[in-house]
């Protein structure tokens, strides 16, 4: 039974390391977070005793591997409130489930274009699918997975690309957006997709996204959410948001690496082509001409990562469990505590700046610094010999980074790249106050 | 002295300290002391990216001998060129070609060669043999 914040820390073995002398202080849990004894205990047993390949044989172990690949989907479905089952694609991880999208609508030769979507109200006459003089809009505080795939998609279908710029604090506004959309509908081009970040990886904030797709779905356009750490820190439900689609990873999520999900809604995913061809995804082959199975193997082509895939059942659950359970109060509290005091304690040390500002509650317990005259690699360097685990450098959000003056393209005086403490349900306070202790010494030394 | 000699006595520099704390206060006071570079050095050709910092390198011959200056954003980065350019200066660029640079390991500081740091050193040492190389098969001709 999980009952307090110490029950859940006990969920965590790899929190229990020292290095060099001193207790892990993981604090990289943006990049990837711990796995508790639940997920563990079910990848073990599936490596020892569960192992078939999946919805292929027709015997007894196969069978059981399936059931439970299939139940970590009902999980899925469940967690974030899909419609069904044909809604939720399992991918290997945010990035190809954003891949999937872009590639997928960028390819109209394959698709069916005689399929007639709805957005918002109004028929494209099926032309869902990306082409000439056709724009995607992206925030500005996404990482290069909600980015590089779009300005793939654009190349390839001759569309271009957008975005909305980050104000000082590193927000963007869906009256922003309103604008920005009808600009380019001004300008006799066509909105076809806005790609929205629901939590930057760099800024921590929790951005409007249920009122940012009503915007989209007016303009005609496709809404996708990337919720690589939307999922983490906030209750999904992708029908109240009503996103087109909605894209995340396991491994940020308590389940294992190289497993994620892309939900879409059922009538788009129908219409458009699979990314990927071969086994699994398929209804009926000849050397001429394939048909293909129907949601949601059409987009599972080759033998899945099973054992990864079925981790998603305990993690949701433990997820779960922490977000609506009797101990989420007490998870929110610890958070806001941390929170407060990390950001009052970052006002005292001279020379450093966070960014993402935002009311407490409308950010997560994640933030990137800079501190004036010194290096975030150095810093991070001397932070390891203490035992505190953060991330340096550009983050994967280049983009970003140039925006608030630390990116590649900053001068040769000014240290590139940020520090990123990302804190997750099982980090303390008294892990919050050795990282600003640390912190303080390692400035010292530096400066 | 030869670079062997030079890294010996890097080495034996490092053994005096018992832990990591004046280890890398040490090397940090090491990099704050590396000259500026000379700007003619500082320009994009000489630049060595890494996803966490820039290192800049420029190298000049003189009587068949190889000088470097260079320079790094982070300062331990550049605590540890400083170490690099000191067993380097004023070498042939064949003794640097064959160096194995063994001292870094041996001072107990491997970690920071290591690929994934992405901190330029790596590129910076394969700058420098690739300007040996490139010196010496001038010489050759």
């Amino acid at each position: 039974m999980i009952e307090s914040l110490d029950d859940i820390r006990a969920q965590f073995p790899a929190l229990e390391q020292k290095f060099y002398g001193n207790d892990l202080v993981y604090l990289d849990n943006a990049a990837t977070i711990q796995k508790p004894l639940s997920v563990i205990s079910l990848m073990d047993e599936m490596t020892r005793l569960r192992n078939s390949n999946v919805h292929r044989a027709m015997y007894r172990l196969s069978d059981e591997v399936t059931t439970l690949y299939e139940s970590a989907r009902n999980e899925v479905v469940k967690f974030i409130n899909a419609p069904g089952r044909e809604n939720i694609i399992f991918t290997s991880g945010t990035t190809a489930s954003i891949n999937l999208v872009a590639r997928s609508l960028s390819d109209a030769r394959c698709g069916y274009l005689s399929h007639k979507y709805s957005i918002g109200g109004c028929t494209n006459n099926g032309e869902m699918f990306l082409g000439d003089g056709d724009v995607i809009v992206f925030t500005g505080d996404s990482h290069h997975s909600n980015l590089v795939p779009w300005q793939l998609a654009a190349q390839r279908c001759g569309a271009a690309t957008d975005y909305l710029k980050l104000d000082d604090d590193g927000r963007w506004s869906v009256s922003q957006l309103d604008s920005k959309l009808a600009s380019i509908i001004e300008s006799g081009k066509r909105v076809r997709l806005v790609a929205i970040t629901h939590i930057s990886n760099v800024l921590g904030i929790v951005n409007p996204v249920k009122e940012a797709v009503e915007v989209a779905h007016r303009y005609g356009a496709l809404a996708l959410v990337d919720g690589a750490q939307g999922i983490v820190h906030r209750k999904v439900d992708v029908i109240d948001i009503d996103c087109d689609f909605y894209a995340f990873s396991a491994h940020k999520i308590y389940g294992q690496t190289g497993v994620g999900v892309l939900y879409g809604k059922s009538d788009i995913l129908d219409a458009m082509p699979p990314f990927m061809g071969g086994g699994d995804m398929v209804n009926r082959v000849t050397y001429e001409k394939t048909t293909y199975a129907p949601l949601p193997l059409k987009f599972e082509a080759g033998t899945p990562n099973f054992i990864g895939a079925a981790s998603l059942k305990p993690a949701l659950e433990f997820a779960a469990l922490l977000q609506e359970g009797g101990i989420a109060t007490e998870v929110e509290r610890s958070e806001n505590e941390i929170k407060s005091y990390l950001q009052c304690e970052f006002e005292k040390i001279e020379g450093l700046k966070w960014y993402g500002k935002a009311p407490l509650n409308e950010r997560i317990p994640l933030y990137s610094i800079t501190v004036k005259g010194v290096h975030p690699a150095d810093m991070a360097q001397i932070l390891d010999k203490m035992g505190v685990a953060v991330r340096t450098g550009l983050l994967c959000a280049e983009p970003v980074m140039d925006r608030f003056g630390v990116g590649v393209s900053s001068d040769s005086s000014q240290p590139q790249g940020m520090l990123r403490a990302s804190f997750a349900s099982y980090n303390t306070l008294a892990e919050a106050e050795y990282f600003i202790a640390s912190l303080n010494r390692c400035v010292n030394m530096l400066r | 002295m030869s670079i062997k000699e030079i890294e010996d006595s890097i080495v034996e520099e490092f053994s005096m300290f018992d832990n990591w704390m004046d280890k890398y206060e040490y090397i940090i006071e090491l990099g704050k002391g590396v000259p500026v570079l000379d700007h003619k050095f500082k320009k994009d050709e000489n630049l060595i990216t890494g996803c966490q910092s820039r290192v800049w390198l420029g190298c000049e011959i003189k009587d068949g001998k190889l000088w470097f200056s260079a320079d790094s954003d982070a300062i331990i980065t550049k605590g540890i060129i400083s170490l690099l350019i000191r067993a380097f200066n004023g070498q042939k660029p064949s003794d640097i070609i064959t160096a194995d640079l063994s001292f870094i390991e041996a001072i107990g500081l491997k970690e920071n060669l290591s690929p994934t740091r992405a901190n330029g050193l790596v590129s910076m040492i394969k700058q420098i043999k690739d300007y040996a190389l490139a010196y010496n098969s001038l010489k050759n001709v």
